[in-house]
């Protein structure tokens, strides 16, 4: 069963996998109200991010990713989960403070290079409490 | 090594300064925790990105902590926000927006932080001397911070910064240490025409270029003139840190970490070099163009906020030539820089020649651009990186001569001879 090197954010989740081909900046290239991925340079422009447990390698851009992730955690547009191969502390940021006001958890977790490809080859995937992820 | 809280810390998350340094302490450590940091340091300042509004979410947030009478312990500055308090007239987004976006600014005020509303704090008297350790939130800033002041600083997100000026500690990682600080990829641009290094438009495409391929790795330099500009290393890491994550970076010969390569390099090989040829620039260059309409609609500069030494530049270009009545010019700036215009008799003369100042918040990030028929210049690769998706409209990137040239004569000009190889 792959599993997370490290749980930046510890939690639950299920969903469709989302293997994002680019990073993405969650302010400029994400739109909140309707979860959708808006960065007209991505290649995945027009793709929803609901519900679904997002894999991307790093992240990108700006400090206002923080918020914009915050409120798509709020709205309930956020993904249900991001899977990471670097921390990136404005996006982790963005899921400690939805959690803190909210407490809606939305998991990240930080996985190595095989682990990463291994995820993404599945279609769903259940997330647990310690960091596991299986397939679904 | 698990995170080490000292007795204060552990006072301040236990409640004893009550619930709003707790909370604020919570999401320090938080972070600290994600970042593995062992313990937490001192900061002797704070910039926040978090007062522009992008929501309920933030505005909870930063009332739940004015609410339970939250103060910043250290000098705290703010980023633009969502409204032009100076131009009130320009706004055309809806009214609940706006009363929502000034209810945060309200918020941030009433926590004690300086109203200076700028991207670029850098660009005012006080900032941070080299070594020391501060929070600062938006991504130019911080690379600018890090790169250029030599000043410590970890990519943070918005609601660290307003969580570390409450507290006056942020984690003792990243960017912060010696290590992290040191390049391992090297970007040589000596092959690069000097005549196009000597053109300030050489560097935010360079940063855009290097900002594609580094991740969040630290590049250095080589290869450049020596001493450029703060304005120029600010072009370059504003730009790099839109295309990619740079939150530091180094050019040997004019930033303050690296005297030489080795020292930039912290005494390690490099695990990477680049070389950069025209051919790549000009590729770099093209990404930041989305259209191809010769008509041009509007042009819009300073982002980051315009410096003074860019505005004299501006005014030079403009002479006493007027902007084409069909052309919207916009240059976004700080109030500080703003009141120099004003000493120096700039304001009037700009606004004489059909150009718009925007204050205290950017024209990307909300609404206040009119109706914009035909092509957007800029000469900000970061505005023409985010102006497509942002604002829906079609950009030219191009050097602050081409985009003055153009909104004289309404229309698209660019000098494509200085992209030559040689």
């Amino acid at each position: 069963m792959p599993e997370a090197t490290r749980a930046l954010i510890a939690g639950e989740a299920h969903g469709e996998i989302l293997e994002l081909d680019e990073p993405l900046s969650f302010w400029g290239g994400f739109e909140s109200e309707t979860g959708t991925i808006i960065d007209q340079a991505h290649p995945q422009v027009g793709q929803s991010l609901v519900g679904k447990i997002v894999m991307m390698t790093v992240g990108r851009g700006s400090s206002s990713a923080s918020s914009v992730l915050a409120e798509a955690i709020r709205d309930g547009t956020a993904p249900a989960a991001l899977i990471l191969q670097e921390s990136d502390e404005i996006i982790v940021l963005g899921a400690i403070v939805a959690d803190e006001i909210y407490g809606t958890v939305m998991p990240i977790l930080l996985v190595d290079d095989t682990t990463y490809r291994d995820i993404a080859s599945l279609t769903a995937a259940q997330i647990s409490a310690d960091g596991q992820i299986d397939p679904r | 090594m698990p995170l080490t809280l000292d007795a204060r810390d552990q006072a301040l998350l236990d409640g004893t300064a009550g619930p709003a340094a707790a909370l604020a302490m919570r999401v320090v450590v938080r972070t600290a925790e994600s970042m593995e940091a062992e313990r937490l340091l001192d900061i002797t300042g704070a910039h926040i990105d978090s007062c522009l509004y992008h929501g309920q979410a933030g505005l909870d947030f930063a009332q739940r902590l004015a609410d339970d009478g939250a103060q910043v312990s250290v000098p705290t500055t703010l980023n633009v926000s969502s409204l032009d308090l100076l131009h009130p007239e320009l706004y055309r987004g809806d009214d609940h927006t706006r009363d929502q976006a000034r209810a945060l600014m309200n918020a941030y005020e009433a926590m004690g932080c300086e109203p200076t509303w700028t991207c670029a704090p850098y660009q005012m008297d006080a900032r941070p001397r080299l070594g020391e350790h501060v929070a600062w939130a938006e991504s130019n800033a911080i690379v600018f911070a890090n790169a250029v002041l030599g000043a410590r600083t970890h990519r943070y997100g918005d609601f660290l910064d307003i969580a570390a000026a409450i507290t006056g500690r942020a984690p003792a990682a990243g960017l912060h240490l010696d290590t992290a600080r040191h390049a391992t990829i090297v970007f040589d641009v000596s092959a690069v025409p000097a005549k196009l290094l000597d053109l300030d438009v050489a560097y935010p495409v360079i940063g855009h270029h290097i900002g594609k391929l580094v991740g969040s790795a630290v590049p250095v330099i080589v290869g450049a003139p020596a001493g450029l500009s703060e304005d120029r290393l600010k072009a370059i890491g504003s730009a790099g840190a839109s295309s990619g994550s740079l939150a530091m970076f180094h050019v040997v010969g004019s930033t303050p970490e690296a005297p030489d390569l080795e020292t930039a390099c912290g005494g390690r090989v490099p695990t990477d070099r680049h070389m950069i040829t025209a051919a790549d620039l000009r590729t770099a260059r093209d990404q930041l163009t989305t259209s191809t309409n010769a008509k041009l609609g509007a042009i819009s500069l300073g982002t980051p906020h315009y410096s003074v030494p860019e505005f004299a530049r501006l005014i030079e270009l403009l002479g006493d030539r007027r902007i084409h009545p069909d052309v919207h010019a916009y240059v976004n700036t700080g109030r500080s820089v703003a009141h120099e215009l004003d000493l120096r008799g700039w304001s009037a003369r700009l606004a004489d020649a059909g150009v718009q100042l925007v204050t205290d918040t950017c024209t990307y990030i909300t609404p206040v651009m009119a109706d914009i028929h035909g092509t957007a210049m800029t000469d900000s690769a970061k505005w023409a990186y985010y102006a497509p998706g942002n604002l829906g409209l079609d950009v030219a990137f191009g050097s602050v001569e081409d985009c003055v040239e153009s909104a004289v004569r309404g229309e698209v000009v660019r000098d494509e001879g200085v992209w030559a190889d040689a």
